[in-house]
């Protein structure tokens, strides 16, 4: 009975983030008690501000947690991953600007409501998803080389709309939702991604999305049987993630109230991919669990973080993290954990053999 | 009357012909048509620049390391696979020499040696990962390109020139093409030059045309590429083969990355930025297509001529912003990958009728 409920959380998808987390807490315990530390301070413009290693983990996992929740949808219905998020929220972040200055680049007065600059890069930025999607879902091209294309032509683009100037926005309150609200001293991105998650929790419990998804994603053929367009739904999973990049997009160009277009989430499509496989998310379509995606995303971050304190300069952390990627997908492959069972089976019959005796 | 009739005859008979040659065959052909035309434009529209034989040569010059680069997709692409740790390799060779050369006083065979090693280690891991554990090769890949891309920045993080003679003496090196050479404003005879770079990327070009089309490996790439089962019905050693086909890739990265340092002469963790999606756009410009078991080095070759010279019109036409290359590069890819799409869904009509 007791071994019943311990293989069950074992085979618990939550159960790998988790144990990753508690790995990383551990260790960082060991190596040093002062990074769970969190300070109240008080920033430039005199609020009340929290400070830490946890806080940045909150902070900058957040927008990675938006980025894994439309990821996860991509994965589980296309079987594969869009690599091209990073080069698209340039461009989000790229159109934000470009609507809130108009052509000046050091505007006294904005043009319009930061509301409607997010809505327009909203639209857009579902449109690069949708084109993304066309590509995947109509012409059949594998989602990896179809997303390869914006990957390369994202940034020029980006840097095309505001034609190569780097606008530079004044107004304090565009700060807001990168970094802290005054008299709130939790940082803004935390409640964005709150609301991101419970607008995609709802769509999960409200409509069949979730299961049309999975549908699709495990046998796209009888799907298609049973009443579905596969190819619509692969498009509204491009789209719906085109929408979780212009979250992030905002949230990136409002952390510097302007945009560095080679640098701004550079290899963020690296650590997104990476929070849907640490979720113990099939990278090859089908079942997805979004609660293990987002908790994956915060992981990452931990471990982004922690290898920051330890000095790794931020040109070599790719170098640590594709480690950690090769690790996963290894002890995630089939042929991997069927060769464990077998020597798991080899040991445990001999145990239970030698208690008979 | 009755010559009508035959000309239309023949007409027909030329379409037909057209329509019915292999996906290899079409897909090559079309390269060949758009570079030919391209150039042709070019050499209309900008100027003589072109008609210079040492334009032609300089592209060459410069893009001997990315064709070098693309006949390894190639391969892994025909297999069904694909390889976009290539542009962080070439960084990472060019990195590792680099040190070896000016910081620990190594010499040019030593430095050649740590290439090949390169090439040799990325290979079999990135191969055995994706032929003998089934992992997807995208994301075996992907990891292997951060890898290389870290790697290059904890090797040595300020870019730097080399110094080292001997180095130098063979980067300089410069082989003239006999009668290709032409006359400069002054009226004074210039030879022609290619760089050693370009002969190791002709002699490797010729070796996988080689290799491709009249060895069993060569061969095998083609069937389990195609369909891997009915290749592993045939008795083909499916998973011997995509693992042939990966470390080739690594190996030719290797090689690849010594030419481009040999071209540049300098290293830098930015080094070959993009340079896996120019290869992957060459292979497939050139005839290579993503789902396996069609393509060609010859095409290669002219998808990464086509390519770059595209590149040398967007620049020499004042489109010289940095951000144009990229742009037209996506859209020239994005438009050989529907035609690709439009040539499967065309044949498989033709399959179901």
């Amino acid at each position: 009975m007791k071994n019943k409920g311990i293989s069950a959380i074992f085979r618990n998808q939550i159960f790998i983030p988790l144990a990753a987390l508690l790995l990383l807490a551990v260790f960082n315990l060991v190596a040093d008690p002062e990074f769970f530390k969190i300070t109240l301070g008080y920033n430039a413009a005199g609020n009340p501000v929290l400070s830490g290693y946890l806080m940045t983990i909150l902070d900058y996992g957040s927008e990675l947690a938006i980025l894994a929740v439309g990821m996860t949808f991509v994965t589980a219905a296309s079987g594969g991953q869009d690599i091209s998020v990073g080069a698209a929220i340039a461009i989000a972040g790229s159109v934000i600007l470009r609507v809130l200055c108009g052509r000046d680049s050091r505007p006294e007065t904005l043009r319009t409501s930061f509301l409607v600059a997010f809505l327009v890069a909203c639209v857009v930025a579902a449109l690069f998803g949708a084109f993304n999607g066309l590509l995947v879902s109509v012409f059949k091209i594998q989602p990896m080389v179809a997303t390869l294309i914006l990957f390369t032509a994202g940034r020029s683009v980006a840097a095309w709309i505001n034609n190569n100037e780097l606008p530079i926005i004044s107004d304090p309150r565009f700060a807001y939702y990168g970094g802290f609200i005054p008299g709130i001293p939790v940082p803004t991105p935390f409640f964005i991604a709150i609301a991101v998650v419970i607008v995609t929790f709802l769509l999960l419990k409200f409509t069949n999305l979730g299961l049309y998804i999975q549908a699709v994603g495990i046998n796209q053929k009888s799907s298609r049987l049973n009443g579905l367009n596969p190819t619509a739904i692969k498009f509204l999973a491009f789209v719906l993630l085109g929408l979780c990049v212009a979250v992030a997009g905002l949230i990136k160009v409002s952390r510097l109230s302007t945009i560095n277009y080679s640098v701004i989430a550079k290899d963020i499509e690296m650590d997104a991919i990476l929070a849907v496989a640490l979720g113990g998310n099939a990278l090859g379509g089908g079942k997805f669990n979004m609660t293990a995606s987002i908790l994956g995303a915060y992981v990452i971050q931990f471990l982004t973080t922690t290898l920051y304190k330890f000095n790794v300069q931020s040109d070599a952390l790719p170098a640590y993290k594709a480690i950690v990627v090769i690790l996963l997908v290894v002890f995630s492959a089939p042929t991997v954990r069927e060769w464990f069972k077998n020597v798991w089976k080899k040991i445990v019959p001999a145990k239970t053999a030698k208690e008979v005796a | 009357m009755s010559k009508n009739n035959t000309q239309a005859a023949e007409k027909k008979s030329f379409i037909q012909k057209i329509f019915s040659m292999t996906d290899s065959n079409l897909l090559f052909m079309i390269t060949i048509t758009v570079f030919v035309l391209m150039y042709a434009g070019a050499v209309i529209f900008q100027g003589k620049g072109f008609l210079k034989p040492q334009t032609f040569f300089n592209i060459l010059n410069t893009n001997a390391a990315l064709i070098i680069l693309s006949c390894g997709l190639s391969l892994v692409m025909i297999t069904g696979g694909i390889d976009i740790s290539v542009g962080g390799v070439t960084a990472l060779v060019s990195m590792c020499c680099a040190v070896h050369l000016d910081y620990k006083g190594g010499s040019v065979g030593g430095a050649i040696l740590i290439a090949l090693c390169i090439g040799i280690a990325f290979g079999l891991v990135q191969g055995y990962l994706v032929a003998y554990l089934d992992i997807q090769p995208f994301i075996v890949t992907l990891a292997g390109m951060f890898f290389a891309r870290g790697m290059t920045t904890i090797v040595n993080s300020a870019p730097f020139n080399v110094a080292n003679e001997q180095f130098m003496k063979l980067k300089d090196t410069r082989i003239t093409v006999p009668g290709m050479g032409s006359y400069n404003k002054k009226g004074i005879y210039v030879n022609a030059y290619v760089e050693i770079g370009v002969i190791v990327a002709l002699l490797i070009v010729i070796l996988m045309f080689i290799m491709l089309k009249w060895t069993k490996l060569g061969r095998q790439f083609y069937a389990v590429g195609g369909n891997p089962q009915s290749a592993l019905m045939l008795g083909i050693n499916v998973r011997f083969t995509r693992f042939m086909s990966q470390f080739l890739c690594g190996v030719l990265a290797g090689i690849g990355g010594f030419v481009y340092f040999l071209h540049v002469g300098s290293g830098s963790a930015s080094h070959a930025s993009g340079a896996e999606m120019n290869a992957i756009a060459s292979s497939i410009i050139g005839g290579t297509m993503l789902t396996g078991g069609v393509g060609n080095i010859g095409g290669t070759l002219f998808g990464v001529l086509a390519l770059s010279t595209i590149q040398n019109i967007v620049s020499s036409a004042g489109l010289d912003q940095a951000w144009w290359t990229g742009i037209t590069i996506a859209a020239m890819l994005c438009i050989f990958l529907v035609i690709q799409s439009v040539v499967v869904s065309r044949k498989k009509k033709a399959l179901s009728n």
